[in-house]
């Protein structure tokens, strides 16, 4: 439900010149998107079942839902990761088929590689794409000037604070510039406050290239605070169960002090509204049967 | 800053408060947890010199006092002798140095092709799913065999020289290296694998920045074991058949019932053993530097 008409975007620039798969303006669609996957005992579990989705280009979105609901699964069929049983996901253009150019992921858990230094882990998307090494380098400076941790180039990930490993996974989704960027509970594993800082981080790296986002969160509130648009999904087997658009202004400025503005408040009051039913579905699901769930 | 300040001021308090003798600093704490365990190095060290004085005085006076045999059960002041024979006179097929030399040949070499087949191999296998299904039961079968028999029929087919021994060398430590390295490809973390293919790696550079490197923890733990198998294999080797090497030394020293004479060869086999385990102990801490110390190592000072 609640589907807008997908706003078709321009088409790249000129083709052969707009090397970079990321200058690309990309939109996301997902249309009438079913994902079934088969349990350890043979059984399918339909994780999304007829997914309507639409990102405009550059826009923020927010998808909430209760555990299991198949949030990530829908991460993984617009990264091309993984593809639908049914249905079509297009990034900008391109219907999605293989690993889609032009992409982001931020993962919940940390995947940076442990034996490669701060730099060299963020250089690896351009060095992947072919960029000669020492120009690889110098960009990986430069994004790991931006999220704020020049000086920690030659670190290894496990001397880095779990705030700090965030920033350089932020780095290292980004330096390729992606039209698109896509975070799984990015995060999820932070305390309250290094998570407000982040938040308020990803904002302003987000306004600096404008991707368009889709940002899985199982918290309201930061999903709110950071989103142009929020979509409620249902408890498993997922579908779009509302979609909501966030009218406060931007730039948002803090996310701790945003959440006692009115309007967010009554936001807020509307969506969990919707999203409540859902978690206590799931709440009861699992403590019924020992529930299989994917994530 | 301040605040913490202020608290381990509260914390100074509250410790001289439970201890009277007056509050401790960090580098008195420090002082006394290193020299204790520079007492306990000494203590270890001092009672691992006597434990050796232990048996080998036990060993020479038992065999002198003739409640032992010395013919049959050696003696550690003849083993001296029989060294320094060797080594000032040489040995009856050349130089002991020679017999060392085409030994530790035939050893690293079936060490290298073992290793280098057993990345490969399992490398290969872990990744294709299909290839690791059909090879598999083979694999198996092949590692149940007692392989040293397989140097009975090396030396038939690749005669008494050095090849036939390279050979049963590298077969014994490929498939230590081979199980490691195919384990080592299936526990690369899903993760890393799906941000490098959401990044833009090919498949090639997957296994490049990803999976060898991820399973190099595997493959280098293997190492140590595949060494030992890399000497056993070119002294079975030649004792099976050979010309040269301290195989040979060893089952001419068997044959003149010259126990003496097989304690001194293992003895220089066993140095050997170690200055490779050094080596490779070397390796595994430059190549594997990147990891964080584990909780033993940093709490013991």
């Amino acid at each position: 439900m609640a589907v807008e008409n997908p706003t078709r975007s321009a088409l790249p620039l000129a083709g052969p010149t707009a090397a970079r798969a990321g200058s690309q303006p990309g939109g996301i669609r997902l249309a009438g998107v079913t994902k079934r996957f088969l349990t350890p005992s043979g059984e399918a579990f339909t994780a999304l079942r007829d997914v309507d989705l639409t990102v405009e280009p550059g826009q923020f979105c927010a998808v909430v839902g209760p555990t299991g609901c198949g949030k990530s699964t829908t991460l993984t069929l617009v990264s091309g990761l993984d593809r639908p049983n049914a249905g079509t996901v297009a990034v900008g253009d391109r219907r999605v088929d293989g690993i889609s150019p032009g992409i982001g992921f931020v993962f919940q858990a940390d995947a940076l590689l442990p034996w490669k230094t701060v730099l060299a882990n963020v250089a690896l998307g351009p060095i992947f794409h072919g960029v000669p090494k020492r120009q690889a380098r110098a960009a990986a400076r430069d994004w790991l000037r931006r999220v704020g941790l020049a000086g920690f180039e030659d670190h290894h990930p496990h001397q880095l604070s779990g705030g700090m490993r965030k920033r350089v996974g932020l780095a290292a989704a980004l330096i390729n510039e992606p039209s698109v960027l896509l975070m799984d509970e990015p995060f999820g594993a932070l305390d309250v406050q290094t998570k407000a800082i982040m938040s308020n981080e990803l904002l302003a790296l987000w306004e600096q290239t404008r991707p368009s986002v889709i940002f899985v969160t199982h918290d309201l509130e930061e999903a709110i605070a950071l989103a142009d648009r929020v979509v409620v999904m249902t408890v498993g087997p997922g579908t779009v169960k509302g979609v909501y658009d966030i009218d406060l202004p931007r730039p948002r400025g803090a996310v701790q002090e945003i959440r006692f503005e009115p309007r967010f408040l009554e936001l807020h009051r509307q969506i969990w509204e919707s999203l409540r039913e859902e978690v206590e579905r799931a709440y009861a699901r699992t403590a019924s049967i020992d529930g299989e769930e994917t994530r | 800053m301040s605040e913490e300040s202020a608290s381990r001021e509260a914390l100074a308090a509250v410790r001289s408060a439970i201890r009277p003798d007056g509050p401790e600093d960090e580098a008195a704490i420090a002082a006394r947890a290193r020299s204790r365990a520079r007492r306990r190095r000494i203590l270890v060290n001092l009672s691992r010199a006597l434990t050796l004085l232990f048996v080998i005085g036990g060993w020479e006076l038992f065999t002198d006092l003739k409640i032992v045999d010395p013919f049959f059960f050696g003696q550690p002041s003849a083993i001296w002798a029989q060294l320094r024979d060797w080594f000032e006179h040489g040995t009856a097929f050349g130089s002991i140095w020679l017999q060392i030399w085409v030994t530790l040949k035939e050893a690293l070499l079936g060490f290298l092709y073992g290793v280098g087949g057993g990345i490969v191999l399992g490398i290969l296998l872990g990744q294709n799913r299909f290839l690791a299904d059909v090879l598999g039961p083979y694999i198996k079968v092949m590692n149940a065999i007692p392989r040293i028999v397989l140097g009975s029929i090396f030396v038939v087919w690749l005669g008494l020289g050095t090849t036939s021994k390279v050979a049963l060398a590298a077969v014994l430590v490929f498939f230590v290296v081979f199980f490691n390295a195919f384990q080592g490809v299936r526990e690369v973390d899903r993760n890393l694998l799906a941000n490098a293919r959401v990044l833009g790696a090919s498949r090639l550079q997957v296994t490049r920045h990803v999976i060898l490197p991820s399973a190099l923890t595997w493959i280098i733990a293997s190492l140590h074991v595949a060494f030992g198998f890399a000497v056993i294999g070119a002294i079975v080797g030649e004792f099976l058949g050979a010309q040269q090497g301290l195989g040979v030394v060893i089952s001419s020293a068997q044959g003149t019932l010259n126990a003496d004479g097989v304690f001194a060869a293992m003895l220089i086999i066993a140095v050997v053993a170690l200055t490779a385990e050094f080596l490779i102990d070397r390796l595994e801490r430059r190549l594997l530097a990147w990891r964080p110390p584990s909780p033993s190592e940093a709490s013991s000072v």
